[in-house]
């Protein structure tokens, strides 16, 4: 195990000589491939279906940065990353971005030198509890005992919310989503607590969803988003602003399906602009003209790959919420296209 | 007749660093060396200017800030408020525990298993041969995991020891055993009960200097003092009689099932994690012990066995008195390397959530600052130090039992 441990710390020492400074996009076109780090497995976020191909929310926008890119959406390398091994793997340049359910955080930001390029999800903590345990508030929890995982926010706000209502608690600490579900399941702890969304994607895998309740109580704001490293600025526009240009084309309704009717040009010059035929945007950024147009081809506009992955039609049955274009009172909220 | 001269001294030549084999070996060991300096140079380098590069520093000040995790098992005292030196402590504290435990438990089913696969008995010797190739040949964590997943599959949950009207009882009760771990009374120390410890502890000296006056007297003037019993009651009578004298100062603390609507409270909880982890590493290193036990068995020439025997001495006497002995020359080296085995396997406790040094230090610590190379740094300094340590431990154990030449 030293040996282990040793020969560790010298591959991140190593890896880390790959990775500093280079221009990370040079370095993607020149492989042809985006490193796109996501989690293990949560459904309808990012898990590979039954024909191995990574499906989700979170790989929606890999593959939109991939198409804006590379021109092909199905040019991403998916990196399966843990709780803990995520920043180890962005920082030491394993993958070039992170959108894995990751909570931005000042420690994350400032700390641990990555950049937030915005917002995809605004999540919080729920608690998840059988039915016929007879819990109605996680402030009934008191000798609980809690499955997390660990190296995560989730792991401190339960730490700081039990501390603040003086209650008791046993930590059962977990690598995996798949794990503390089975956990979970084998009743091995009495509550599992994560990300609300997280609960959501979680149960809908259950075999009897029904028997398990989310606690009301929402302890923390997990504002969660893609992630690049600190100090290569280029790259962290571009996915800032294939992000933004997800979230726009959903506020100036441009769809999957008439955006190739709109790249044809509208009387809407903000239009004209995200979709490459006025003004020279994508230039700026060090692409092509159609970059966004691509990004929003790939799996469609915000809204859509909302509603496809995670929405109220899917299993998960997640409603927009927060989550809803700030023109429909949510946080949803794009900086303008010029 | 031929007459020998020295060969006439040559003065030293640069080519003699290759052709003479007096030299050679050292020129090629210093280019390794030298290969390997560059080498390790090159990635410090790199490290400092990478880091550098990324705006990073080695700092160690963040093992003063609060560690804000919960850890489920600790000896001392811990809170998410204490530092992550204290986390890191605990960590320490329950390495040491499980590898201790380990160790034990290894030991003993090692001797066991091994001296059993010399049975003259087919049916014990091929179970303890089957025994060691089933646990040898697959790799700790697996067998970490299947006790565990059998531990949680097969134990009833907690809550089934809860309430009023439980679906089981208390076993003896006084004990429960539940997929979240085993949960036994626990001792209170009242006022008083120091006494009874000291006297506990001065009644095991009191065992041996009854051992080696017995053995004294045996060699000296051929007569035998039954061992066993006086053992025994040398052991148990005095602390029991001054138990009670001292008003029973030591009390026990019970499992309560009626206190919380989650777990069981009070009592001692031994986890499943631990559980698991203690009795994977003690089977499987147990299983390369037992092997080093039959090798050291074997390698006393059944001369020895058969000599003594005609001496008319009992079998089991030949192995305690004749083969032990010098087979304890031949295992102990070995043992000491299975000791070092178990301490650094027991960092795969990670996979079971138990809260070792690598799980704490190098789990949640190294995620939650960020401070990779710190953390590894500490974690590889800590394993080293415990290696040197039990291997210095168990060489000095070597020589006291060693061959002691005349
Ligand atoms: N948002 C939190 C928690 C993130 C997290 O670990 N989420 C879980 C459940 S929502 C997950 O994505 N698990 C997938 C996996 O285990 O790979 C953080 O950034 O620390």
């Amino acid at each position: 195990m030293k040996k282990t441990v040793f020969l560790g710390a010298l591959t991140v020492a190593g890896l880390a000589a790959g990775a500093a400074a280079a221009a990370t996009l040079d370095d993607v076109k020149a492989r042809g491939k985006l490193n796109c780090g996501v989690t293990t497995g949560l459904v309808g976020f990012a898990a590979p279906d039954s024909n191995g191909e990574w499906n989700g929310f979170d790989v929606s926008v890999c593959r939109a940065v991939a198409a804006a890119v590379l021109g092909d959406a199905t040019a991403v390398e998916f990196v399966p990353t843990t709780g803990k091994t995520r920043f180890t793997a962005l920082a030491s340049g394993e993958i070039d971005m992170l959108a894995r359910n990751t909570t931005w955080t000042f420690s994350r930001d400032v700390d641990l030198k990555f950049t937030f390029v915005g917002v995809n999800y605004y999540d919080g903590q729920g608690f998840l509890a059988p039915k016929n345990l007879g819990v109605s508030s996680a402030k009934d929890l008191d000798g609980a005992t809690v499955c997390i995982q660990t190296g995560t926010t989730t792991e401190l706000n339960l730490a700081d919310f039990f501390r603040a209502n003086k209650i008791e608690y046993q930590p059962v600490p977990i690598e995996t989503n798949a794990e503390a579900q089975q956990q979970y399941l084998a009743g091995a702890c009495d509550v599992f607590t994560t990300d609300a969304s997280g609960l959501a994607a979680t149960r809908a895998t259950f075999e009897n969803p029904g028997d398990h309740v989310l606690m009301p109580e929402i302890i923390s704001k997990e504002p969660l988003g893609p992630l690049v490293r600190h100090g290569d600025e280029e790259w962290s526009d571009i996915v800032r602003w294939t992000l933004n240009a997800l979230i726009s084309a959903e506020e100036l309704g441009i769809t999957s399906a008439n955006i190739a009717e709109m790249s044809a040009g509208t009387n809407n010059p903000e239009i004209n602009r995200i979709l490459g035929t006025e003004g020279t945007l994508g230039e700026m950024l060090g692409l092509d003209a159609e970059w966004a147009k691509r990004a929003i081809a790939a799996g469609g506009n915000y809204g859509e790959i909302f509603a496809k992955n995670i929405g109220e039609a899917t299993p998960i049955g997640l409603a927009r919420g927060l989550n809803a274009q700030w023109t429909d009172g949510g946080l949803l909220y794009s900086p303008p296209f010029r | 007749m031929t007459t020998f001269t020295d060969p006439p001294s040559e003065s030293f030549r640069l080519s003699m660093l290759l052709n003479d084999t007096r030299y050679r070996s050292y020129t090629f060991q210093f280019i390794a060396l030298l290969i390997l300096i560059v080498m390790m140079a090159y990635l410090g380098m790199n490290l400092v200017r990478n880091l550098a590069a990324a705006g990073l520093n080695i700092s160690y000040e963040f093992l003063d800030q609060p560690a804000g995790y919960d850890i489920n098992q600790s000896l001392i005292d811990y809170n998410s408020q204490s530092t992550h030196m204290t986390a890191a402590v605990v960590g320490i504290i329950n390495t040491l525990l499980v590898a201790f435990l380990a160790c034990l438990t290894a030991t003993l089913i090692g001797v066991v298993a091994g001296v059993l696969r010399l049975s003259k008995n087919w049916l014990v010797s091929k179970l303890m041969a089957a025994y060691v190739e089933a646990f040898r040949n697959v790799p700790v964590l697996i067998w970490i995991i299947i006790i565990f997943t059998v531990v949680t599959a097969v134990l009833p949950g907690a809550r089934a020891y809860l309430g009023e009207d439980p679906e089981y009882d208390l076993f003896l009760g006084m004990m429960a055993f539940t997929n979240r771990g085993v949960y036994i009374p626990a001792l209170i120390w009242g006022p008083g009960s120091g006494v009874v410890a000291a006297v506990f502890v001065a009644s095991i000296f009191g065992v041996f200097a009854y051992r080696r006056y017995a053995r004294n007297l045996l060699f000296e003037t051929g007569r035998l003092l039954p061992m066993g019993w006086p053992s025994l009651a040398i052991l148990i009578v005095p602390s029991l009689l001054v138990f009670f004298v001292m008003g029973q100062p030591i009390t026990m603390d019970m499992p309560d099932p009626l206190a919380n609507r989650f777990n069981l409270r009070g009592g001692l909880q031994i986890g499943a994690p631990l559980i698991a982890l203690w009795l994977a590493l003690s089977i499987y290193t147990g299983a390369f012990i037992a092997e080093n036990v039959r090798a050291g068995i074997q390698a006393i020439s059944k001369g020895q066995t058969e000599a003594a025997a005609s001496l008319g001495l009992r079998p089991n006497r030949i192995m305690n008195l004749v083969v032990l002995p010098q087979a304890l020359r031949v295992i102990i080296p070995p043992l000491i390397s299975q000791y070092l085995n178990i301490t650094k396997n027991s960092s795969l406790a990670i996979a079971v959530g138990y809260a070792d040094v690598t799980a704490t230090l190098g789990g949640i610590t190294l995620n939650q600052t960020g401070r990779a190379i710190e953390c590894v740094l500490l974690l590889m300094l800590f394993y080293l130090v415990i290696s040197l340590s039990i291997s210095s431990i168990m060489n000095v154990y070597n020589k006291s039992v060693s061959l002691k030449e005349r």
